[in-house]
């Protein structure tokens, strides 16, 4: 017998332990992807229980179903469009209040649900006691207490959760507004009487007094009087109160939320700060917060460079035995040539980047911000962000720049906007990756001395700088300050910070390896072809002429395109038998600037290409090849008068 | 009064023998001068009020006792010169009409940049509150002055958006009566202090994205700390720790509450 198949949506705010519950209940048997046409996550997973074939779908961790966000209105359109059996709402037991605000507006969207009562042990260790059944009661819809770190309640919460879509819903509460508000939603809901809508009739009424964009869209090509009607009635609500309609009933929600909350938990003041609290104040510290920042960075940095370059060389070394394993099989004619050279290569050159250095760099990646400390640290560095037209956010993707740009361009979706997300890929793309380190350190640091590689670095913040500006400056738009919650701190569960690192990895192997090779095979036909030399001499003007470096940098600096230390390498090479010392330190500098600078990656392009498009993806990486050409020629001119 | 009293308003070429009038404008030029320079509410000594107007010590000293006589400012020799709850009123209000000014010579009359602020100066103390809304309504509600981007102290109008004001301006303005405190943006809160939201600054999507976290009129918030360099504030709201741009900041508007 067949099983029979049901929808499940998990919804939740942001931190609340969604995708530990998640987790939980979906195993192994997931997947990662986009919802259709836009960049926002969508993940779903799914589970045998009892008679059942259960589909879960994970929902972006959300505050509200306005429609701020791309987030919010993906959320809401796919709860009220595509019906799932049944919603289940995490909601952080220690923040009950705004949790429960969340929980209400699913309540008028009049989704079967049932509400997972999560972080019981953290509410219980701030004081905060709560009565899961008086909550039940309250709300109308069931009511389950879980502790998902641990796997409690969640058998009890499934159990429920069929119960519900076996039996359908028919207790929930409506959320009650004040009297002129009330008065108001009945009479639009007798203008829309009779027409059909997927959003339930009360819940547009509010919406339409809300003044939202999208639901008044809707209602003008059926119902263009019912818009008119409502704005006039929202008037009357914004004079009678002093306050705009939508904040009047964003109020009174919030004011049934902490009605609800305040009668279903009980405080109980914790006599002395728990461990969370001090941390929390620790590494906030005006003082003590900047030091522990610039340490761990440093630390994770300096662990995760030397794991990588140690793993990588030895990846390196046993994957390159496999040559004549190849050469048996294709031969050493061109086709060998080729699927070594090309194919191989290029499998060889992410396999050395995606293990060695991408997945540490995810694994702590996912134990910081899973324990909240990212928060924190987009907390410090508001301020400097700021400077550039970016917020605190966004330092954490620059951040991960330092590592590899390909998982740090696509960590901007944590920005709210569109255009701040163009802005902080922009800038990202600049910050000096583990490729880019290989070379400022293997040519300048080793062979110019170790100050002049600092300074390399600190004069890449000086152009991130003025480039963020001036970018800042040019896109259209606004910028956006922070709002940002900063939860509790607690402890990372290694399950999910391995399955989240396990799944980016794969999307970065998804993403990069089909251009790393494609890429590697074109360059290794070109060379095999005879193409490389003349494509070096045609370059020659501006390698030689203007940048005052050797004739083959210009190949190599084709190659860096795929994987930016090949150019060093490369270049080591094809200066045999004298080497690299034999470029002139002003040639060393000037080619590691240009390398820094001259074009992202093609794995960074292809991210740029998925997530902002093809035509800003062009444009940035023109604007890096000009740049580094004209900052490559000004540094050497500008060099040779100081020596 | 000391002669050198007067210095200040020399310099904007204001006749010296003008009577009570004078006496009051000088008032309003030293608590905005004690409101500028006080940073967090922290007292700040008659020096540094000295050094700002390039007059004596001793002058500033006397006026200090003269305010604090009227009740403007408390003052000990040794710890300095701070506002009281009416002395830092009347700087706020003269700081609005200031920067409003401001705005208006430069936005409007298109004065040049290096006489905006000292015109302001000079005319901000004969703005009366009637002409000083009706300028805040023409100007479409700025936020910032122009000249160093400060912002412009809240109207004591009860609304809770400009948006508000807007829509009520065919009214008379004193049917909707007036606020008993002026609210300070959240940003002047000290560490630890609480206060009620009163008015909320910013466009729909501003305000739509702080009510959905819990910032509603009347909402109680606490002000935790806040970062350094004029970094974000940590506040707590509904139970919640939100951390709020510094810009963000300006833009909320509480009435404190009295320790």
């Amino acid at each position: 017998m067949t099983k029979k198949k049901l929808i499940i949506a998990l919804a939740g705010n942001a931190n609340v332990g969604k995708s530990v519950v998640f987790n939980y209940l979906t195993g192994l048997h997931q997947h990662i992807g986009n919802w259709p046409g836009k960049t926002v996550e969508r993940a779903e997973g799914t589970l045998s229980f009892k008679d059942y074939t259960i589909d879960i779908v994970d929902l972006p961790g959300i505050y509200s179903l306005s429609t701020y966000s791309l987030e919010e209105l993906v959320s809401r359109k796919y709860i009220a469009v595509e019906r799932p059996d049944l919603v289940i709402n995490v909601v952080d037991a220690s923040v009950l209040e705004r949790n429960l605000f969340f929980t209400l507006q699913l309540i008028e969207l009049e989704t079967p649900m049932i509400v997972a009562l999560n972080q019981m042990d953290i509410a219980k260790r701030k004081g905060i006691e709560i009565d899961a059944e008086k909550l039940e009661r309250l709300l109308g819809v069931p009511v389950v207490s879980t502790v998902a770190t641990k796997g409690t309640g969640i058998y009890e919460l499934l159990e429920r959760a069929v119960e519900v879509i076996e039996k359908g819903q028919t207790t929930r509460r409506e959320v009650k507004y004040g009297e002129e508000v009330e008065e108001r939603i009945a009479r639009i809901n007798k203008m829309l009487q009779g027409i059909e809508f997927y959003y339930p009739q009360r819940y547009v009424a509010v919406k339409l007094l809300e003044g939202d964009e999208e639901i008044a869209r809707e209602v003008d090509r059926l119902m263009p009087r019912a818009v008119e009607a409502a704005k006039k009635l929202a008037d009357e609500i914004e004079n009678l109160h002093g306050h705009p309609c939508s904040t009047v009933i964003t109020s009174e929600r919030y004011e049934a939320a902490g009605r609800v909350a305040r009668q279903a938990q009980k405080l109980v003041p914790p006599v002395r700060l728990t461990t969370e609290e001090r941390l929390h104040n620790l590494t906030t510290h005006k003082f003590a917060g900047y030091i522990i920042m610039i340490l761990s960075l440093l630390l994770i940095f300096y662990s995760i460079f030397t794991f990588g370059n140690y793993s990588s060389e030895i990846l390196n070394n046993l994957l390159e035995r496999l040559q004549p394993l190849s050469t048996g099989v294709f031969g050493t004619g061109i086709v060998g040539n080729l699927v070594w050279g090309g194919v191989a290569e290029g499998l060889i050159a992410g396999v050395t980047v995606a293990l060695p250095y991408i997945m540490p760099f995810y694994i702590v990646l996912y134990f910081l911000e899973d324990s909240g400390y990212l928060s924190r640290i987009a907390f410090l560095m508001d301020n400097a962000m700021h400077k550039i037209g970016l917020h605190g956010k966004a330092f954490i993707p620059m951040m991960l720049g330092y590592g590899c740009n390909v998982p740090a361009c696509l960590g901007c979706r944590i920005m709210e906007t569109q255009r701040e997300r163009t802005l902080a890929a922009f800038v990202t793309t600049l910050v000096p990756c583990a490729a880019r380190t290989v070379i400022i350190l293997g040519l300048v640091g080793r062979f110019v001395g170790i100050q002049w590689a600092l300074v390399l670095y600190v004069f890449d913040l000086f152009v991130i700088f003025v480039l963020g500006r001036l970018a800042f400056r040019i896109l259209p738009g606004e910028p956006s300050a922070l709002i940002m919650e900063m939860a509790d701190y607690r402890m990372p569960q290694l399950k999910t910070v391995l399955k989240e690192t396990w799944f980016r990895l794969t999307e970065f192997i998804k993403i990069a390896f089909p251009l790393i090779i494609v890429g590697s095979l074109v360059i290794k036909a070109a060379d095999v072809s005879g193409l490389l030399n003349p494509v070096a001499n045609l370059l020659s003007p501006i390698t030689v002429a203007w940048l005052g470096l050797p004739v083959v940098t210009g190949v190599t600096l084709i190659f860096g395109v795929l994987r930016k230390e090949l150019s060093l390498i490369l270049l080591a090479a094809l200066l045999a038998p004298a080497g690299l010392q034999s470029l002139t330190p002003v040639q060393m500098v000037v080619f590691t600037l240009v390398a820094m600078f001259y074009m992202p990656c093609v794995a960074t392009i292809s991210v740029l290409v998925r997530e902002f498009g093809r035509k800003k993806a062009l444009y940035m990486t023109l604007f890096e090849i000009a740049f580094a050409i004209i900052l490559g020629g000004v540094a050497l001119r500008l060099l040779t008068l100081f020596t | 009064m000391p002669k050198s009293l007067y210095e200040p308003l020399r310099d904007l070429g204001i006749p010296k023998h003008a009577g009570d009038q004078m006496y009051s404008k000088s008032i309003e030029d030293y608590l905005k001068a004690i409101y500028l320079l006080s940073r967090n509410g922290k007292p700040i000594s008659t020096s540094e009020i000295a050094e700002h107007f390039k007059i004596a010590p001793a002058s500033v000293t006397e006026m200090m006792k003269k305010l604090a006589k009227k009740g403007y400012v408390t003052y000990s020799p040794y710890r300095g010169v701070h506002l009281t709850h009416k002395g830092f009123q009347v700087a706020e209000k003269v700081t609005r009409k200031h920067r409003l000014l401001e705005r208006f010579l430069h936005d409007i009359l298109r004065i040049r940049g290096d006489k905006v602020h000292s015109e302001a100066c000079a005319m901000e103390h004969a703005l009366s509150d009637e002409a000083e809304e009706s300028l805040c309504r023409f100007l479409k509600h700025p936020d910032r002055c122009p000249d160093d981007e400060k912002t412009i102290p809240a109207c004591d109008l009860p609304f809770s958006t400009c948006e508000e004001c807007i829509e009520l301006h065919k009214k008379d303005l004193e049917e909707s009566g007036r606020r008993e405190h002026v609210p300070v943006s959240i940003n002047q809160l000290k560490e630890g202090a609480r206060g009620r939201i009163s008015f909320i600054r910013g466009g729909r999507k501003v305000l739509q994205r702080l009510s959905d976290m819990g910032l509603t009129p009347g909402t109680e918030v606490t002000v935790v700390k806040s970062a350094p360099f004029h970094g974000p504030l940590e506040i707590l709201v509904r139970g919640s720790r939100l951390a709020l741009g510094r810009g963000m900041t300006e833009m909320i508007f509480v009435e404190a509450e009295k320790a």
